[in-house]
């Protein structure tokens, strides 16, 4: 099967790879997928005091397009509010690296990815976690 | 001077010898005749040149020219052998003992079987690979027809006990039906010694040509017979009709003669190429050999790399042309049954390539895939989270992962 140039310039220049420090408060973390379906992400996020997200890093066990799918997640992510990382929709990634039909769960991760993180920084925030979209599985 | 992809995946296909297509250059232009064609000279060359052809590929088994049934490729040889005999000894039983880490061409046709009301024992494999002789001989009942065993496993290469299973199949007067399709002018395999009643193997897998394979039926000791698959003008004595792939077959008759005249020296070239591959590759911290390596055919080798996933590791050893035990492309995300049937973990199984080794393979291309191979895990294992976990000492499997 053919990667996009950009699945490809993904896999190969990776964006954002890393870790933060979980045990920051300001920090969430989302760990999604497993290791018996062949995708594991972990997604990243450092929250500032006005609901900004100033830093994003992830991690991940997959595919090529798995890895790109969170790679793109992170650049989205930086810049934008809490808010606004929420209305990220794995369709918006699928459009943006022309994954194929059978790829689309490698974004369905990522988002996922991006809702957990999100909800770990609101839990340890004292907020209460969102429900996660669970009709994609 | 390396030329890219380097071919590494010689289990799923073969470059065709040039000695090979020089040999089928002729009746692929010039000598096209119709080998049934009884009357006229085009045919009988045809005619004779398929002989001739057939008498290459029994000396390289040790059979008679008379028992090579010529088929399109070694999946039509294992339809028409399970399938085959089912409708030829129904009369005697039903049942079929084949083991879980069989190739599809031979798994689906068990299953075709099954909806047709025959019975099919599956049976399990040990972590090697290897089949368990007591349980053979244990699921063997009245009904039995046949026991159909691979040879050599295509996806690690292990060498199954041949003459252990045909002995056990003898002594019970049940048909014993090999695919080898990987082990066929690979190893040297033996037809009489072997005790095989039936036998398929292929062109492509042995530097032969695509569409052309054959199916070995047993003449003497006993006298096996299948009920041909495909109709129509009772070419080879009634068990498989169609036209003749004369350049085809030319073709096999070529690679086998070949096979049996240079397999010595290949092999051993392909087993030093295939263990310094091994050896390098191992000194990659938790990575493993996959299979039987005692067991094993000489020109593969399959290993997982732990914490790094197969698809993804592909794409970065884009330099090599291999195959990986993971599937992520498929719906199902199951990766290989034939690892999962060794006892692999899912995770395992989804890290591991196999490299397949031919004739034409060279040590420099051997290096240059050792390094590349290096590479692209130390890059990914730093992209993976399973990987900084292990790391830290974080059992994996203390982690409630998500329903996927």
């Amino acid at each position: 099967m053919a990667y996009s140039d950009k699945v490809i310039d993904h896999y190969n220049n990776p964006r954002n790879v890393g870790t933060l420090d979980k045990a920051k408060t300001s920090v969430g973390t989302g760990l999604v997928g497993a290791p018996e379906c062949g995708d594991v992400m972990r997604l990243q996020i450092e929250v500032d005091e006005n609901q900004i997200i100033t830093d994003a890093k992830f991690k991940t066990f997959g595919c090529g397009s798995a890895i790109a799918s969170s790679s793109l997640a992170t650049e989205w992510l930086k810049g934008k509010s809490v808010d606004e990382a929420l209305t990220i929709d794995n369709m918006d990634i699928v459009e943006e690296l022309a994954l194929p039909p059978v790829k689309i769960h490698c974004s369905v991760l990522a988002e996922d990815a991006i809702k957990s993180a999100i909800n770990d920084y609101r839990v340890k925030n004292g907020l209460p976690a969102l429900e996660m979209p669970k009709s994609h599985h | 001077m390396l030329k890219f992809p380097i071919y590494l995946d010689n289990n799923a296909t073969t470059k065709l010898d040039p000695r090979v297509l020089e040999a089928m250059m002729p009746y692929l232009t010039e000598t096209f005749g119709n080998a049934a064609s009884r009357n006229h000279a085009f045919g009988w060359q045809a005619e004779e040149a398929v002989d001739y052809a057939r008498e290459q590929i029994a000396s390289l088994i040790n059979c008679s020219p008379k028992e090579i049934i010529f088929t399109s490729g070694a999946t039509e040889s294992d339809n028409l052998a399970i399938k085959g005999v089912f409708e030829m000894y129904a009369s005697k039983g039903n049942h079929i003992i084949t083991l879980t880490t069989e190739h599809k061409a031979v798994l689906d046709p068990c299953k075709h079987i099954e909806k047709m009301g025959g019975k099919v024992t599956y049976l399990q494999v040990n972590s090697e690979g290897l089949i368990d002789l007591k349980q053979l001989e244990e699921a063997i009942t009245d009904k039995t027809i046949l026991i159909s065993v691979m040879y050599a496993n295509n996806e690690i290469g292990v060498i199954q006990p041949i003459r252990e299973i045909s002995a056990i199949a003898r002594k019970h007067g049940v048909l014993f039906f090999t695919d080898a399709t990987q082990a066929v002018g690979k190893i040297p395999v033996d037809v009489e010694a072997d005790g095989i009643d039936l036998m398929a193997f292929s062109g492509h897998k042995m530097y032969g040509p695509k569409g052309v394979g054959a199916l070995y039926v047993r003449r003497k000791n006993p006298r096996v017979k299948v009920t041909a698959q495909m109709d129509g003008g009772g070419h080879e004595r009634g068990m498989r009709s169609g036209t003749l792939n004369v350049p085809g077959i030319v073709g096999l008759g070529k690679a086998a003669e070949v096979a049996k005249q240079d397999m010595e020296k290949d092999t051993a070239r392909i087993i030093a190429m295939r263990d310094r591959l091994e050896k390098e590759l191992l000194t990659i911290e938790e990575s493993y050999v996959n299979g039987s390596v005692e067991h094993r055919l000489p020109h593969v080798s399959n290993i997982s790399f732990k914490y790094v996933e197969g698809e993804g590791l592909m794409m970065g050893v884009k330099d090599i042309a291999v195959s990986s035990g993971s599937a992520c492309t498929s719906a199902s995300l199951e990766p290989s049954y034939v690892l999962k049937a060794l006892g692999l973990s899912d995770d395992l199984a989804h890290s591991s390539l196999r490299f397949g080794f031919s004739r034409f393979t060279t040590e420099e291309e051997v290096d240059y895939a050792i390094g590349h191979v290096k590479e692209a895990v130390a890059k990914l294992r730093e992209m993976s989270p399973l990987w900084e976990m292990f790391k830290e000492g974080i059992d994996l499997n203390s982690i409630e992962w998500a329903d996927h």
